[in-house]
């Protein structure tokens, strides 16, 4: 049988095993006619279900979110009459079975449903009403919105400076690792080799102390055995959580490394590259390209992680929300301001991240 | 045709052995390149014949043997094995082209930071070889909006803008698409008739009968025969020839 398909970007039809459109020349769905027909159907069936199915807790919930999902993702079988249905079906299927799935909880859990929301409603709306004063407490009173500020600078330079240290450790971690790998074949001994067996062997016990421990014993360590004579928690900070994440870098970048084609290595090798500048030129540009979502994703996890920096005293953003906690005995809008800060900083450092990953992209198209 | 040119790299009982000598990729070569020759090397697969050419420029390292170099013998550990890659141009089955780069920096990245050439030198030369093959529109493009065909012509002019003194070609036609495998040959034909001395491996029995000065046939890590192309096609002599030539012809 012969499979019809849809040029997704000019929407010609494409009979034939074509892997691009002869048209627009850009890539061809895998998928047949026959196969999206077979969707619509599914997707039909399944939005109906959502609507009798709704008087069952979750069931209705769960058809509706399966129809919709199903017709979101397939561009092709979106457009027929059936799947349009189904989509409609479930719509009106997936408030339903909530409003259902809510109400029989309710009921099997508080009895009196009517009862249960008026005292509900009450509390709700005497909380509402306290919530200035409260903010006015948590945040005005002794100036106490500068712990958060000033906690928030503090998350700040802690995370930066360790981030820079994490990643200059990292970088040289990792090419020791994977130089000595490759290396160690084409060195004919003498002191330069018997130097990067030695920091290899370093590093293999750097990598496995700091990734088998938890950081925050690291940063007491550091802070109450190592610079006990010091009080510069900042600095403390820094250096704990810069080591152990050098660590994560480091065999981030050498999986990097590892990902990159050997092809590349032989052809910067046999156009006269030492290897030191086919890693400059050739290899890590490619790896570093590679490895940025799993570097952001180090970074993300740092900031978070410096939130356990209380254990020193210091005070950054989260010790700053439970100082004021313990003056004002109130923990729900420091803590939430606290979470909501460090959400809005992963965001936008993630949107950050993501717009740079398509530039580098891009220059590749 | 080439006998009083002078010999470039001389190859001498050469070995390579894997797991102690378990397996002998080479086991015991010995011959000449002069300048300007083209030699074909070809033979059944896993014969050695990626191992010896690979060998040429220490990609491989031998574990016996001798390889030398314009006189210098390569195998000892003093020698400078960048500035002979640097002299010894290679194209690979897989193109290998850098594709975080654009085409005209594939090209100019080694010469400017090997040779030392100014952007606009390294550039005009990139330039002048792209027209060489035709490509002169696709400077400015990435590896990756290249055909097969392209890309192992960019490879070629990639080694050459490096000036060498060799080219090593590993099959270079091998990964592409029937269609292509044309313009590459039509491109290492045009290099070895303007003198460049070549050692290739390859299947191309067409390509070996027309620009091939020598023919070698590896058989087991061993040069099984050599002799010109007239003589091995019209009359081999080995029987293990005879039986490869059969097939691939
Ligand atoms: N790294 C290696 N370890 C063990 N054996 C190898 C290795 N590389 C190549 N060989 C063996 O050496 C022989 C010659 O390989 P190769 O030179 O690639 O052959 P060809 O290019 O003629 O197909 C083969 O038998 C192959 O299995
Ligand atoms: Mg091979």
């Amino acid at each position: 049988m012969i499979k019809s398909r849809f040029c997704r970007y000019c929407g010609i039809k494409v009979t034939g095993d074509e892997t691009s459109c002869p048209k627009c020349h850009q890539p061809l769905p895998d998928i047949s006619v026959s196969d999206s027909a077979k969707k619509a159907g599914q997707i039909f069936i399944f939005g109906l279900l959502s609507i009798l199915l709704s008087a069952i807790p979750f069931a209705g919930i769960v058809f509706a979110g399966i129809a919709i999902y199903q017709s979101n993702r397939n561009d092709l079988a979106k457009n027929q009459s059936k799947a349009k249905t189904g989509r409609i079906l479930a719509l009106i299927g997936m408030p339903l079975s909530i409003i259902a799935t809510v109400f029989v909880i309710l009921t099997l859990s508080v009895g009196n449903i009517a009862v249960w929301a008026a005292n509900t409603w009450t509390g709700f709306i005497y909380w509402l009403e306290g919530i200035p004063a409260d903010f006015e407490n948590n945040f005005i009173t002794d100036n106490r919105y500068t712990y958060i500020f000033k906690g928030l600078g503090i998350t700040f330079e802690v995370t930066i400076f360790a981030a820079l240290l994490g990643i200059a450790l990292g970088i040289v971690v990792a090419l020791i690792r994977s130089s000595y790998a490759t290396l160690k074949e084409e060195m004919h001994g003498g002191f330069g080799k018997g130097l990067l067996k030695f920091l290899n062997a370093v590093a293999g016990i750097y990598l496995t102390v700091i990734r088998g421990t938890p950081v925050v014993v690291q940063l007491m360590i550091t802070y109450f055995v190592i610079f006990a004579s010091s009080n510069n928690k900042v600095l403390v900070a820094v250096l704990a959580f810069g080591i152990n994440s050098g660590a994560y870098v480091a065999e981030i970048i050498r999986s990097g490394i590892e990902s990159i084609d050997k092809g590349q290595f032989e052809a910067g090798r046999s156009l006269g590259f030492g290897y030191v500048r086919t890693m400059a030129f050739i290899i890590i540009p490619q790896a570093f390209k590679a490895v940025l979502p799993a570097l952001a994703n180090e970074f993300i996890v740092l900031i978070k992680e410096t939130s356990v920096s209380g254990y020193i005293g210091l005070q950054e953003l989260t010790k700053g929300g439970d100082i004021i906690r313990s003056r004002t005995y109130s923990a729900f809008l420091p803590l939430i301001a606290v979470a909501a800060i460090y959400l809005v900083i992963v965001m936008i450092f993630s949107k950050l991240v993501s717009l740079l990953e398509r530039r580098l992209k891009n220059s590749e198209r | 045709m080439n006998a009083d040119n002078h010999v470039i790299i001389s190859v001498n009982d050469l070995k390579k052995h894997y797991n102690g000598g378990e397996i002998k990729a080479l086991d015991g070569v010995t011959t000449d390149i002069r300048k300007g020759e083209v030699v074909v090397v070809i033979g059944p697969s896993g014969s050695g014949k990626s191992t010896f050419l690979r060998s040429l420029n220490l990609l491989e390292r031998p574990t016996g043997g001798t390889i030398t170099f314009e006189g210098q013998d390569i195998t000892d550990p003093s020698t400078d094995i960048n500035l002979l890659r640097q002299n010894m141009g290679m194209v690979f089955q897989h193109f290998n082209l850098f594709p975080h780069l654009t085409i005209l920096r594939n090209m100019t990245i080694a010469p400017m930071k090997l040779h030392g050439l100014p952007k606009e030198v390294a550039e005009k030369k990139a330039l002048d070889l792209l027209w060489r093959v035709g490509l002169q529109d696709r400077a400015m493009a990435y590896p990756s909006q290249l055909s097969g065909g392209q890309k192992q012509r960019i490879a070629i002019v990639r080694a050459l803008a490096m000036d060498p003194e060799v080219m090593l070609f590993d099959e270079p036609t091998s990964a592409l698409d029937p269609e292509m495998v044309g313009e590459v040959l039509d491109v290492m034909k045009d290099l070895a008739k303007a003198g460049m001395t070549m050692v290739c491996v390859t299947h191309e029995m067409g390509f070996a009968r027309e620009v091939g000065t020598r023919v070698i046939f590896m058989d087991q890590g061993r040069i099984i025969e050599e002799n010109t192309p007239e003589e091995i096609f019209t009359n081999p002599q080995n029987e293990r020839l005879q039986s490869f030539l059969k097939k691939v012809l």
